[in-house]
């Protein structure tokens, strides 16, 4: 048998993005000659058949508690349990805490490969090959699987979903499976996000070390707030404590792809680019021409970002 | 606490994209000129919180384990000299582009040709392939739990009370040792060897081993391979920039501002 597993993900009752996007990269495959799609998901039968509405030809609900917390642990069993019903032999994960940690669990358990973070996949006569990026963004690897299941865990944004569709139907199932987590989650706390969420945002504002102290940030929300956009920032930045890591774009970070990602004072190393490199239109405000930043935008100003930012504030409220 | 740190040395992350360069056929990075190879970033934070464990406790062991060339020894003699006290180098021609599940392999064998550990500290991923699968497989082989992306750690009883970075905040988990541990940037810096210690880690020992005293060779070697690399390229990007000219920053500004609101961006 053939096929490909989606392991959706759930955010407080409510299916995340990156569900529609593994589906729409299984589907992908499916056209390819992959087989069928299976998609499981924890929590409700209600979820499931959304699943189907977004491209699954089968949907498993897995009801466990124990799913909640996100441990491979606790997954593993699930996906056993999701594998032999569905007799799947490609599983796609996203890039998130949850694939970090039961991508590579599931490629050891089944002695095979995960390929982490990959920005495209195909099906070449029923295997699966994958392309990820390496070096931080400076290459491109192209990988396949000598063993099955063929895993891969796929970067946010990498692949659009498909438009919801009632009318698509797909058998629904429950399953009970899970693990006992040896490792105990004692709390979570969710990052305070204000405004609008970085992943969704339209418009990203990011600031990088060039900024030169915390206080600039404020600039950067100000512009931000006026384009009804999210503000951003590099790794350099986070480290030096001026904005917390869960607004920090690249590798590491968010992957954003907004329509408008105005760089201000950030070099564009490729681990930053590999954040932000799907943006529409990037902008980039920095004092030296070379940087990398300057080369990949569509617009520039050479200039200490000091002297630009307030005047450009200034003239986009000018026109209104 | 007895801890095992794995480091890993890698080509410069932060090596300009004009210098990095890539040999298609033979599907291998060429090394930058005059861009000496580096300890993975988040590796000498391993070390660190297996040291800070340590002081913390007021006693125990680090040791640490590098796969590599020769060379790797360097990265050895880094975490030597902030304060580990012995290491031991996985060198073998057998080594050569094995992938990331062959390397767990390989050192969850040194792990227990060592005896095993408490914990098992490593980084989140090598910046080379950015994979970061090693610390998962470690702990799947050697049948302990594991916890990634840990920002700060601490003894708590028996235990370990870990805070881990997740996509939209922070988690703290508990574990009880044996376990591997992945540390994230979130961690801190690392500590900067002094002359003193980098002088006394001259002295540490370092033992070498090959595939066939870890009784691996036969799993290991490119043909053995679980992932494939069928290609290795660099991605070509294309500079369109169009320089937003003014007598002054405030006129660029407007110019941009103009140029932004006849794109209709803004
Ligand atoms: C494994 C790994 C993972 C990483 N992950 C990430 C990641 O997820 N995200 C990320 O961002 N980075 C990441 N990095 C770090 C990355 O390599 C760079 O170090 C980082 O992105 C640099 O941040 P920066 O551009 O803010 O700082 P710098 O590279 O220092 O650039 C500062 C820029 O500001 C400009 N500047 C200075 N002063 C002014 C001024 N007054 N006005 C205008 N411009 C000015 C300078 O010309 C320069 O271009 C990672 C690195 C590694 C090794
Ligand atoms: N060749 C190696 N030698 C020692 N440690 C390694 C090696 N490869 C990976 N590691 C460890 O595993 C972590 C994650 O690596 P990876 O899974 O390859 O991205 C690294 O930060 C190291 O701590």
């Amino acid at each position: 048998m053939a096929g490909i597993l989606v392991i959706a993900e759930a955010q407080e009752g409510a299916l995340a993005p990156i569900s529609a996007e593994l589906l729409g990269a299984a589907r992908k495959l499916a056209g390819e000659g992959a087989g069928t799609v299976t998609a499981l998901v924890a929590g409700s039968e209600a979820l499931a058949k959304e699943l189907i509405s977004l491209g699954a030809d089968a949907a498993i609900a897995a009801s466990n508690a124990a799913l909640a917390d996100g441990t491979a642990d606790a997954w593993v069993p699930a996906v056993e349990a999701a594998i032999s019903q569905s007799g799947a032999d490609i599983i796609l994960l996203g890039q998130t805490s949850l694939g970090r940690d039961l991508g590579p669990a599931l490629a050891f358990k089944f002695n095979t490969a995960v390929a982490m973070d990959c920005v495209e996949v195909k099906a070449d006569g029923g295997k699966l090959k994958a392309t990820r990026s390496a070096y931080g963004g400076n290459a491109r690897a192209e990988v396949s699987f000598k063993n099955s299941p063929a895993i891969a865990t796929i970067k946010a944004k990498s692949f659009d979903g498909l438009a919801p569709d009632a009318g698509r139907s797909g058998a629904v199932s429950t399953i009970d499976a899970a693990g006992t987590p040896r490792v105990k989650v004692l709390a979570t706390t969710k990052a305070e996000s204000t405004g609008v969420r970085i992943e969704d945002a339209p418009v990203v504002v990011a600031g990088g070390r060039g900024l030169g102290d915390q206080s600039a940030f404020g600039m950067l929300e100000e512009l931000a707030n006026l384009l009804k956009g999210a503000t951003g920032a590099s790794r350099a930045a986070c480290d030096l404590g001026w904005y917390p890591p869960s607004q920090q774009v690249g590798l590491t970070g968010k992957t954003v792809s907004p329509n408008l990602y105005i760089a201000i004072a950030i070099s564009g190393a490729s681990q930053h680019m590999a954040g932000m490199a799907g943006s529409k239109n990037i902008i980039a405000i920095n004092k030296d021409a070379d940087a990398n930043m300057v080369k990949v935008s569509k617009f520039a100003i050479i200039e200490d970002y000091k002297k630009v930012v307030p005047a450009l504030i200034e003239e986009i409220k000018k026109l209104g | 606490m007895n801890i095992i740190v794995c480091v890993k040395q890698i080509p410069d992350p932060e090596t300009p994209a004009s210098s990095f360069k890539v040999d298609e056929a033979a599907k291998k990075v060429i090394p930058a000129q005059g861009i000496a190879p580096v300890v993975n970033p988040y590796d000498p934070q391993a070390t660190e919180a297996a040291l800070r464990l340590n002081e913390a406790d007021g006693g125990g062991k680090v040791t640490v384990i590098s796969l590599g060339p020769d060379t790797a020894r360097d990265a050895i003699k880094h975490a030597l000299a902030m304060g580990a006290d012995e290491g031991v180098l996985l060198t073998d021609s057998a080594f050569d582009d094995i992938d990331n599940f062959q390397t767990a392999a390989a050192l969850a064998a040194a792990i227990q040709k060592l005896g095993g550990a408490d914990l098992v500290l490593m980084g989140r991923a090598a910046a080379d392939w950015d994979m970061g699968v090693v610390p998962s497989g470690v702990a799947q082989i050697l049948g302990v739990p594991c916890v990634t992306l840990a920002k700060a750690i601490e003894k708590s009883g028996s235990a370990l009370k870990v805070e881990r970075v997740l996509d939209d905040g922070f988690q703290t988990v508990e574990v009880n040792t044996p376990a591997v541990v992945s540390i994230s940037n979130e961690f801190g810096e690392p500590r900067y060897p002094q002359l003193r210690q980098i002088m006394l880690a001259a002295k540490k020992t370092v033992q070498i081993w090959s595939a066939a005293d870890l009784g691996i060779a036969g799993e290991m070697g490119a043909a053995n391979r679980v992932l494939t690399l069928d290609a290795l390229y660099v991605p070509k990007v294309e500079s369109n920039v169009e320089i937003i000219e003014g007598d002054s920053p405030e006129e660029k500004a407007r110019n941009l501002a103009l140029k932004l609101r006849a794109a209709k961006l803004v």
